[in-house]
């Protein structure tokens, strides 16, 4: 329990009750790289839209919408909040390390560059509840891959 | 040894299953999730290994003894079944994997045979998906229309709307007798018998109801009754279908294979009688004889015990939890079976279930499979306490103490 306690504490008394950027974006007459996606957990039923404004390589606005749980709305708030004045360039790498932080067996919580990002470490000691932290940043590696990104809906089944 | 009536409400089943032990010790587990999948008895876990270590062989084939045996074993598993659900003959009894299985089986056949272009059937609103999503592959390969009888906000399906369902185009329908995600127990009889006043077959979806209710398919008049062994404290991939035999006999076969033959050749092949017809290739003969054990012990305990427990449950689980600050129920109807559905104003199920689990509450968080009803009541998700026959009051306090924590925690 004091796991738990300890993770939620850190998670939910800021992110998950307050979230930062939680609005819908209106991109209508932007160019292509201001996209949205949309994300879905088949297995417990959380959605998700996420948003991104970009002006060349300058992320100048991220917001998100959705309901579900508290690890997954702080997930979302968070990535909002961190990208937020970013290069697109940069974010590859921002997610690759969060995703295998939470993915991959070997990889150690808390790794270098994530910065407050790596409190969702945590989370992988609770293997039925990884989807709802990474649904967000799965939504945003389809937004970055391009392809359809106003269309394809990201399902974190077969991730 | 046939448990007495009294030990149900004193907890003494319990110990019949060993998953609350460990090393000899109670380990303390709240297993609120039977509507998921219940637990095992012993003696249901002794009828498969002892059938695997003394009686194993493959059934209908050999002509030496063990064969035999195990044909016979199987067998009588059937008239377990049969005499279980009060089917009037062995042959109506039909083993598939488990509902999912024996829905689709009735699409493919029942559903082919009756259902055309412009037809409809008729389902619920709270319906799980395994008796939604057949049936609508079924309209979009043959051009029908799934029509869907609506809930009220107690999670019933009212007779009077249910009935305006009814068009000359409906075919068949389909109904669950209880619903998994709220508990409620439709009035099947009288929608049974209305089906048949428009000469419509009906199914039931009995995969919540057999370990609450006893279940009579004559009585009820159904024409299929289908349901699931590992909800009844029996193995997993083994279920039920039931159908009158005169429409059984109608049906083409579903699957092609050994065992379900009279006769091959690459000319013709002429099909086997009843069951079997329907049972292609080496079934879970283990299952069966699982299954049938399962019957033995829930039998042995006698539905009276188990609706009386049921309702005990029922009754004291609904007014411990509303007097929980802000916790809905989900699903209040009239009536219920042991399953209490809930959500918090504060806490999102999922982080409820995580935490629930860290003190050794095992629930349901999710859709239940039922997203059409978390839709209707504008729910993304529920947490869903299910009872069993090792369930007892004790269990509720241990449910509702940690969901104090919780609140607490969270507020």
């Amino acid at each position: 329990m004091n796991d738990l306690r300890a993770l939620y504490q850190s998670l939910i008394l800021d992110h998950g009750k307050n979230p930062r950027n939680k609005r819908p974006m209106d991109l209508t007459g932007h160019d292509g790289h201001c996209r949205c996606t949309e994300g879905y957990n088949p297995l417990c039923g959380d959605k998700l839209t996420l948003y991104i404004k970009a002006d060349g390589d300058d992320i100048t606005d991220l917001s998100f919408e959705g309901e579900g749980c508290a690890i997954f709305t702080a997930s979302s708030s968070m990535l909002t909040e961190v990208l937020k004045g970013r290069k697109v360039s940069e974010v590859r790498e921002i997610l690759d390390k969060y995703l295998d932080m939470l993915t991959k067996e070997e990889v150690t919580p808390d790794p270098e560059g994530l910065g407050k990002l790596a409190v969702f470490g945590g989370v992988k000691d609770f293997p039925t509840r990884v989807k709802c932290a990474t649904l967000p940043w799965r939504a945003l590696e389809v937004i970055l891959e391009g392809v359809d990104g106003n269309q394809k809906i990201v399902s974190t089944d077969g991730s | 040894m046939t448990p007495s009536p009294g030990n149900l409400e004193h907890g003494t089943l319990r110990g019949d299953f060993p998953i609350f032990r460990t090393d000899g010790q109670d380990n303390g587990l709240v297993f609120l999730d039977s509507g998921a999948s219940s637990q095992k008895p012993q003696a249901v876990i002794d009828a498969v290994a002892d059938f695997y270590g003394t009686s194993y062989a493959n059934i209908h084939r050999g002509v030496y003894r063990l064969s035999e045996q195990a044909t016979a074993r199987y067998e009588e598993a059937r008239g377990k079944v049969r005499s279980f659900i009060n089917a009037g003959r062995d042959r109506e009894i039909i083993f598939v994997r488990g509902t999912t299985e024996g829905i689709n089986l009735l699409s493919s056949t029942l559903g082919r045979q009756r259902v055309g272009k412009g037809d409809e059937v008729l389902i619920t609103h709270l319906e799980h998906h395994s008796n939604i999503v057949p049936w609508q592959m079924l309209c979009e390969q043959t051009g029908a229309h799934l029509v869907v009888a609506p809930l009220n906000d107690q999670g019933e399906i009212p007779f009077d709307s249910f009935a305006e369902k009814i068009s000359p185009r409906t075919r068949l329908i389909s109904l669950a007798h209880v619903s998994n995600a709220l508990g409620t127990i439709n009035p099947v009889k009288k929608m049974i018998a209305l089906g048949h006043q428009h000469d419509i077959p009906v199914i039931v979806d009995g995969a919540q109801a057999v370990a609450h209710l006893p279940v009579d398919v004559q009585d009820l008049d159904c024409d299929f009754y289908v349901f699931s062994g590992h909800k009844l404290y029996g193995p997993t991939g083994i279920g039920v279908v039931y159908g009158k035999e005169a429409l059984l006999e109608e049906l083409p076969p579903y699957q092609g294979g050994g065992d379900m033959i009279e006769s091959v050749t690459f000319a013709r092949t002429t099909y086997a009688a009843l069951p079997a017809r329907l049972e292609a290739g080496t079934p879970n003969i283990a299952g069966a004889i699982g299954l049938g054990a399962a019957i033995d012990y829930v039998s042995g305990i006698g539905f009276a015990a188990i609706t009386r427990h049921s309702e005990d449950l029922l009754a004291y689980g609904t007014q411990v939890l509303t007097a929980i600050p802000g916790l809905r129920l989900i699903g209040t109807a009239a009536h219920k079976v042991a399953i209490l559905s809930f959500v918090l104003d504060q806490v999102h199920p999922h982080d409820v279930g995580t935490f629930l689990a860290q003190d050794n509450v095992a629930i349901r968080a999710g859709h239940h499979c039922a997203q059409p009803v978390m839709d209707f009541f504008a729910v993304p998700a529920t947490t869903r306490a299910s009872l069993g026959l090792y369930n007892t009051r004790h269990d509720i306090d241990a449910l509702a103490k940690s969901l104090h924590n919780i609140l607490e925690f969270f507020s």
